[in-house]
């Protein structure tokens, strides 16, 4: 990073005259540049843009493959209902708290995680690779296991720590395991980003810190932290969308009853098993909004810290 | 190189291609893919109808366990205009979604006037749809009251009898539970299907467009609300499914069991226990029969399928009266057709056949409409908890969602 930083304080910045005086062979260059991408941007174009602008469309009708003579174009009223729904907002709800609280948990663990693997000495190759292990595990697989473990009779959670009782058909219960076994399974992935994060730290600096009186404590927020903020965005920023569109733990362990839907699980609800397409493609675009929204804040937040955002990486 | 690998790669797709189509027809004759939910030994009613098959072979495919992934599965393909189903085996609740939706073929002419005769009317009536007939009945299901003549010596008629003699059990120390269905599922919306149509009322009105739910479910509602916070209820009636229950009477705990018929062959298994294993006729509400919600299968012939012909002609013998037979012997579910109840054959592992006749002729059929998931989400949804029902408020609140969900306004949840 601090490569990055300095490169970008030297480098001569273009005035919009210099990039109209561009050169034959700077021109070619970009129209190759273009060629090159264009591929991939009209795959990307076929596979996520068509299938956007597809549901966007078909929010705007009312279009239910049960009643085939039924459909019309309703304009906003699919976004009305939706809006003025209190399971929407009740899925709208569970969504954030398991975001938010899985997501600040498994940073601080991650980043406990992160912290012993940079510096173990022994085994280093075996403690990472164990601590991997649930992030390697299918969702579904570990999520079924998790099931069973808080179901009486068949689990050892459930008698132990429940004392018996059916933790996953109360509401509140059910969100808790739901969450705990969302960080079990990523907190691998978050300690990964961020000792990559950590590697990029460089020892000099953490010398010259303690060789100022720096202690412990004020080493990791003035120095590693400030290094490490890329690493510690793209982490969180990964991990609270991923932990925002949370479906197959969910579908696993609580199926969404007693009120633990979260917003993907509701849209799978009315689109596949409602077959109501037209709610199901407002609720679907709505968190795609919603996703936008949130990448949008983490990089304004972050601002001069995101992967991309300095000049150095655009010559 | 570069050529033969590209060559290689075309006939690898060729190949698959060739493979992908085989599922159409196989082995030069066609192919009937059947659709059904794993059935012990459906497969051997299979064979015996390929035994018969006149140019074409019946393959099984088994559909997951639970009714909703069975469904899933099924109307996700359909809605794709899937040519490989032929034959699907449905719940009852599902026809009029699939006929309205033009996934699935009337039976018309002769393989009409062959189900509808000798199949009983309730059975058959959840087969049809705006006065058509879309399904062939395969089984039928309806509850019946459990109990243990070592503990009741005459079973109870109503709900409150039920309830107090429960309640007289438990205060002599014996068991003295009631158990039933209240998880949040479709087995709460079966109960609470029974109870509204006891009292007289209705979920829906004929045509299945508009929520009635009035004084009657109403007081179904209290009914259910009585049971639930009542001494006899089992303290995990609010997550109990069939099978729960079904455990926990063979277990001791209870006096009484609202269940399908499947539990009797079940609890043959318990020697101990069998002998007092008894049954009666659903409580009722008021003192009238009871209108007990019919439950089964049918089979319905894909609107997709290219061997219409075939696929109705492989229906006729999968739901025959002797394939009927076969699977509620070995199965344990209910024939349609009213004559094989008579089978002297049926006498020993069916005794309780007489109470399944009787109480399928008073029987009720749940809401017909072709947004039945929706309403059946909806009911389950409120209703859970069951002790936690306010009888005026909860009927005020399903009225409002169940129209919402008739007209494709309401959000599922």
């Amino acid at each position: 990073m601090s490569h990055a930083l300095t490169t970008e304080t030297k480098e001569p910045k273009l005035s919009p005259k210099a990039r109209a005086a561009l050169s034959e062979g700077k021109k070619a260059e970009r129209r190759l540049g273009l060629l090159l991408c264009a591929p991939a941007i009209i795959v990307m174009a076929a596979v996520a843009g068509w299938p956007i602008i597809y549901s966007i469309w078909l929010s705007l009708q009312r279009y239910d493959l049960k009643f085939p003579d039924r459909q019309e174009f309703v304009g906003l009223d699919n976004y009305v209902t939706v809006l003025s729904n209190s399971y929407w907002w009740n899925a709208l709800w569970i969504t954030v708290v398991i975001t938010v609280v899985s997501v600040v948990i498994e940073l601080v663990l991650g980043m406990v995680l992160a912290l012993i693997m940079h510096r173990t000495l022994v085994g280093r190759g075996i403690v990472r690779t164990s601590s991997l292990i649930p992030y390697g595990i299918v969702t579904v697989v570990a999520a079924f296991s998790w099931r069973y473990a808080w179901t009486p009779g068949t689990g050892y959670l459930a008698e132990i720590v429940a004392g018996g009782e059916p933790v996953l058909t109360e509401k509140i219960p059910a969100v808790m395991v739901v969450i705990l076994a969302e960080i079990w399974k990523t907190t691998p992935f978050m300690a990964l980003l961020l000792m990559a994060g950590l590697a990029l730290v460089p020892d000099d600096l953490l010398k010259a810190a303690a060789m100022d009186g720096a202690n412990a404590w004020q080493r990791f927020t003035k120095v590693m932290v400030p290094v490490m903020k890329p690493a510690i965005l793209v982490a969180l920023l990964f991990r609270t969308l991923d932990a925002f569109r949370i479906f197959d733990n969910l579908f696993v362990l609580t199926g969404g009853s007693q009120g633990t839907s979260s917003v993907s699980m509701i849209t799978y609800n009315n689109l596949i098993k409602g077959l109501n397409l037209g709610i199901g493609s407002t609720m679907s675009v709505l968190i795609f909004i919603a996703v936008a929204i949130i990448a949008f804040v983490f990089i304004k937040l972050f601002g001069t810290a995101a992967p991309g955002s300095d000049n150095g990486g655009r010559r | 190189m570069r050529r033969h690998r590209l060559a290689a790669a075309g006939g690898a797709a060729l190949v698959a291609v060739s493979a992908l189509a085989g599922c159409g027809s196989g082995g030069g004759g066609v192919t009937i893919n059947v659709y059904k939910y794993p059935q012990e030994n459906f497969q051997k009613i299979v064979d015996r109808c390929n035994e018969q098959a006149d140019g074409y072979q019946i393959v099984y495919h088994k559909l997951p366990r639970e009714a909703d992934g069975q469904r899933e599965q099924m109307v996700r393909r359909l809605a794709a205009e899937d040519s490989g189903m032929d034959v699907l085996a449905l719940d009852v609740t599902w026809t009029a979604e699939l006929a309205k939706a033009g996934w699935i073929k009337e039976f018309t002419g002769s393989a009409k006037s062959q189900v509808e005769n000798g199949t009983l009317e309730t059975p058959l009536d959840t087969a049809r749809y705006e006065g058509r007939l879309y399904g062939a009945p395969d089984n039928t299901n309806v509850q019946l009251l459990w109990y243990r003549s070592d503990l009741v010596p005459t079973p109870p008629k109503t709900w409150d009898e039920m309830i107090k003699m429960g309640t007289d059990l438990k205060n002599q120390g014996k068991p003295g539970l009631v158990e039933a269905q209240g998880k949040q599922y479709e087995g709460l919306v079966v109960l609470f299907n029974t109870l509204v149509n006891s009292a007289g009322g209705q979920i829906l009105d004929e045509n299945g467009t508009k929520a009635i739910i009035d004084d009657k479910a109403v007081e179904a509602l209290e009914v259910l609300k009585k049971f639930a916070t009542s001494p006899v209820a089992d303290p995990s009636f609010s997550n109990f499914a069939e099978d729960d229950a079904r455990l926990a009477m063979e277990n001791g705990k209870a006096a009484f069991m609202l269940n399908w018929p499947y539990v009797y062959a079940a609890a043959q298994k318990k020697p101990e226990f069998a002998p007092n294993f008894k049954w009666a006729p659903y409580p009722s509400v008021n003192g009238d029969d009871a209108k007990v919600t019919v439950g089964g299968i049918n089979y319905a012939v894909s609107a997709f399928t290219r061997h219409s012909e075939q696929s109705f002609d492989a229906v006729m013998c999968l739901r025959s009266a002797e394939s009927q037979k076969f699977a509620a012997i070995n199965d344990g579910v209910p024939p349609t057709i009213e004559s094989v109840y008579d089978d002297p054959e049926m006498a020993k592992p069916y005794p309780m056949k007489e109470a399944i006749l009787e109480t399928l002729k008073g029987a009720s059929v749940r809401p017909r409409t072709p947004a039945y998931q929706n309403v059946s989400t909806v009911i389950s949804t409120i209703l859970s908890p069951p002790g936690s029902i306010d009888p005026k408020a909860t009927a005020d609140r399903l009225r409002q969602e169940l129209q919402d969900a008739l007209d494709s306004k309401g959000v599922l949840p």
